[in-house]
């Protein structure tokens, strides 16, 4: 691996080794809040819409949380949290062999038929 | 694969614009830079809130008091957005949280000033908040999609804060003699700490710099920089006031305007941990965790005690 040190920074980036600091240690927490993905519908018609994650002790706490981080500009109508842990994501890795199947099958799209323009609004 | 392909096909990505995502390959060095200035940008917001909660209190009207509550509390969702998005990258919110406490993860030196009249407010508004947003715009590009879509957000929300922060000085400047005369001392104070928010001169740098690569950032410090003066030069004149750089001047050449040096002595001084704040900032926040470690715990108990209800139901 690379082993190079990042010298430029700016706002909100300062490097660790010129800044100091204490072994102040933050009483650590027995309980931490549980992680929640947030989905917010703009307004009616349109589908749930990832918007970010936050944490909550409970559901009822997320979606509050979620109104006051979220939709502070109207930006919403329906909210819905779920735990993070809860949600399965496919691996990136994978994509190769999960997508490969709908690669070959051009015929699926309209633009692979070739129609005369009597009928080109079909 | 070997590692040497992983990063050839990582550079690949960002070469074509492809944005990289939580669960993709990346190198430890990207992860490790992205984790640093997306906290650090997270700790700025957060930290950000005191200097201006410091006049919710005592603004000078409700209208007003509601304009700055309204603007603390976005800064408080900015922090949030990018907690989340750093978090995404494998550290937890307690480290974060633990790092800033201990002085170990930096935040803006900026607010390590303090706000000692009302106009500080626009002057916040205007110059530390229009420095903020030129970084941010740009890093609504930035190369790590959280990060990216985290900003995009964050930038829609800020232009309000630079409006408000100006218009708030406009009003003093069109009031009383005093007025004006607070006006001008606002500027005066947060004009070369508003500079040094960019960071170091570029020729500092003796490096390839990385993060350009990487295009985590894609303008340099210089630059930016230059961009916010040429504009806030510009917007001075509005006012009626003036920035406190004799050195400052149109140059038909550069289709630029110069400008005088930084001190840099106060900058690494400020970042070292002794600005004229630095310690009353990081005590109010660690009084605000600690204090707030009961509420935290009750909630969970209480979360913890209805679902047993529920189960038991």
């Amino acid at each position: 691996m690379n082993n190079f040190f990042i010298k430029k920074f700016f706002y909100g980036d300062i490097p660790e080794e010129k800044g100091g600091g204490s072994d102040y240690q933050t009483k650590h927490d027995s309980t931490s809040w549980p992680l929640w993905e947030v989905f917010i519908r703009s307004k009616q018609g349109l589908d749930h819409k990832h918007a970010g994650s936050l944490h909550a002790a409970d559901a009822q706490m997320a979606i509050e949380n979620a109104r006051d981080v979220y939709t502070r500009r109207m930006e919403g109508v329906s909210i819905w949290v779920v735990e993070s842990k809860y949600i399965t994501a496919s691996n990136p890795e994978e994509a190769g062999e999960l997508y490969e199947p709908a690669a070959d099958k051009i015929y699926r799209h309209p633009t692979f038929y070739q129609l005369p323009d009597e009928v080109n609004h079909m | 694969m070997p590692v040497q392909n992983f990063e050839e096909l990582f550079q690949q990505k960002i070469d074509n614009e492809i944005k990289i995502e939580p669960k993709d390959w990346m190198p430890d060095a990207y992860r490790k830079t992205n984790i640093r200035q997306i906290s650090q940008h997270a700790h700025s917001e957060i930290v950000g809130m005191l200097p201006e909660g410091n006049w919710i209190s005592r603004a000078p009207s409700l209208k007003r008091k509601a304009i700055l509550i309204a603007k603390v509390q976005d800064e408080a969702g900015h922090g949030l957005y990018l907690y989340s998005a750093a978090e995404t990258l494998g550290m937890s919110r307690d480290e974060m949280i633990n790092d800033l406490h201990s002085g170990k993860a930096k935040y803006s030196s900026i607010f390590n000033y303090p706000s000692l009249t009302w106009a500080d407010m626009g002057a916040i508004g205007w110059l530390v908040d229009g420095a903020a947003i030129l970084n941010q715009v740009m890093l609504c590009r930035t190369s790590y999609g959280p990060y990216a879509r985290a900003m995009v957000r964050i930038c829609k929300e800020e232009s309000f804060h630079q409006r408000q922060g100006f218009e708030t000085l406009l009003v003093l400047s069109r009031g009383t003699e005093e007025q004006k005369a607070m006006c001008q001392d606002a500027i005066n104070r947060w004009w070369w700490p508003s500079l040094m928010m960019f960071g170091p001169r570029d020729s500092e740098s003796t490096n390839s710099d990385q993060s350009m690569k990487w295009k985590i950032k894609r303008k340099t410090n210089d630059e930016l920089r230059q961009n916010f003066i040429d504009m806030i030069a510009e917007q001075i004149k509005v006012l009626g006031m003036t920035l406190p750089d004799p050195a400052l001047k149109w140059n038909e050449e550069r289709k630029h305007y110069d400008f005088g040096e930084i001190d840099w002595n106060e900058f690494w001084n400020v970042v070292k941990g002794n600005g004229p704040c630095n310690k009353q900032r990081i005590n109010a926040r660690r009084k605000a965790h600690e204090d707030g470690q009961w509420v935290r715990e009750a909630a969970m108990a209480y979360a913890e005690k209805k679902q047993s209800k529920t189960k038991a139901a």
